[in-house]
């Protein structure tokens, strides 16, 4: 059966994909926002990940304002980089896991959650960026990728009780599904920031910190937050953090926090980080065999500081 | 008729790309999707008034774009992630043109970025109202660059 091991989230600032594409990455500023990442990559190099389905949004490349779905699953094979305008990312194209996102979105739809099925798809920086934070600059994706489109471009963007809730719908359909894949989801955008109007350029760390911790310990009081909130408080792009629910919907109630970054800023951007595992659960004294498979198991998990 | 009014007008200096906005400013945005094509870009430039005639603008939004006021477009129903777009023809960053709807000077834009961004107070509400229930406070000083490792998670390890 395939399981979702862990939950990733990032954000997905367009600059940081510049600094990595222009390599910029050594230089003092970017340091400070790359270094946050070094563990992450070898956590995530030691994870390793069947599959990972990523959650992000579109910045009006694939999907213009002709037509605007508020949940999209990439279903296809392949996704290859968007041209944001400066030319495609030189990132390897992004590899697709079909047979899975075909359960997934027959089973999320009977959960009733209408998703559109997109089976032609280009991917931009949402994707990219955290998926470079995450693994680097390879020659190749080291796993397949299911992309998940979610709408924070045109007012409204679904309730975060909404994407908790699909989170919870896309944990099923995995858990439903035969093959023995481990599966990783990322949640990425935010954290705060606004890049538009005269507020551009607002940042609320408090207000950060504060959902980052109960992205951990208290997410139901998260789904309640309504979106005027995360515009005031966060700014107006800010509301992107929703997508971070369905990532945290998708895992058990209870997590261990494997790892959290906080920087300001990344270009106009909080840039905030978090890796969710599920809770292990105290050792019960198990046979000697088993005892040792799990041992290795949480040796394989554990990041040295 | 006048626009509908909303909660979260409330919040000053944000033009929120809503359902109204976007019927209102589809050819804004379509117009800033056509600059995705190298010859586009091209044909703009060469001559930008009669470029925009393909695009079913008001007169206004018009103006707007051939002025480039950022602020004007998103009023007038331009999305920022559209109007980005514009600025990459002209070799600008969203940086960039976040300053410049800030009215900030691209220094001065840099270094509060730098020192932590836009505080949040001062910056909620319009009428002031919500500025008094919210109780976030404190975005004092330039938040620090911070690592956490669950320690306890590593030592089983």
């Amino acid at each position: 059966m395939a399981r979702i091991v862990a939950g990733v989230s990032s954000s997905h600032v367009p600059a940081i994909g510049a600094a990595i594409d222009n390599r910029q990455t050594e230089e003092p500023y970017w340091q400070r926002v790359f270094s946050g990442f070094e563990k992450s990559k070898e956590w995530m190099a030691k994870t390793k990940p069947d599959v990972c389905i990523v959650v992000y949004n579109d910045h009006a490349s694939a999907f213009s304002v002709e037509i605007v779905p508020t949940f999209a699953l990439g279903c296809a094979a392949e996704f290859p980089p968007a041209d944001e305008g400066w030319g495609p990312r030189p990132v390897p194209v992004v590899k697709g896991h079909p047979q899975l996102a075909a359960h997934i979105a027959q089973s999320v739809i009977l959960d009733e959650f209408d998703i559109t099925v997109v089976n032609k798809m280009e991917v931009d920086h949402g994707l990219t960026v955290p998926m470079n934070l995450l693994f680097g600059s390879p020659k190749e994706w080291p796993c397949p990728v299911i992309p998940l489109a979610v709408n924070v471009v045109l007012y409204p963007p679904p309730t975060g009780h909404r994407c908790f809730m699909l989170g919870r719908a896309i944990r099923k359909a995995v858990a439903s599904y035969p093959e023995d894949l481990r599966v990783v989801i990322f949640g990425t955008g935010g954290m705060s920031h606004q890049i538009s109007g005269p507020r551009a350029g607002l940042i609320n760390s408090k207000f950060d910190k504060a959902f980052l911790d109960n992205l951990t310990k208290d997410p139901k009081k998260l789904v309640r937050i309504p979106h005027l909130e995360y515009m005031r408080e966060a700014g107006a792009e800010g509301i992107e953090m929703v997508m971070w629910l369905i990532m945290r919907g998708a895992l058990d109630d209870k997590v261990d926090e494997v790892y959290r970054f906080y920087t300001v800023p990344a270009s106009n951007t909080a840039v905030g980080h978090i890796i969710l595992e599920p809770k292990r659960r105290a050792a019960k004294k198990p046979a000697a065999g088993k005892h040792k498979r799990a041992a290795a198991r949480a040796k394989v998990h554990c990041i040295r500081s | 008729m006048a626009r509908e009014q909303h909660d979260y007008d409330d919040i000053p200096g944000t033009f929120v790309f809503d359902q109204e906005r976007s019927r209102q400013g589809y050819g804004i945005n379509m117009f800033c999707m056509s600059l995705m094509k190298d010859q586009n870009r091209k044909a703009f430039k060469a001559n930008e008034a009669e470029y925009l005639k393909k695009f079913n603008l008001t007169p206004e939004q018009t103006q707007a774009i051939l002025k480039r006021d950022y602020n004007r477009m998103l009023e007038l129903g331009g999305n920022i992630y559209f109007t980005a777009k514009l600025g990459a023809t002209d070799g600008h960053s969203f940086r960039h043109l976040a300053a410049e709807m800030t009215g900030a000077s691209q220094e001065d834009y840099a270094n509060m970025m730098l020192a932590g961004g836009r505080p949040v107070e001062g910056n909620r509400s319009k009428s002031g109202k919500s500025e008094k229930s919210a109780k976030a406070a404190g975005n004092a000083g330039k938040p620090k660059a911070t690592a956490r490792v669950n320690k306890s998670r590593s030592k089983r390890g």
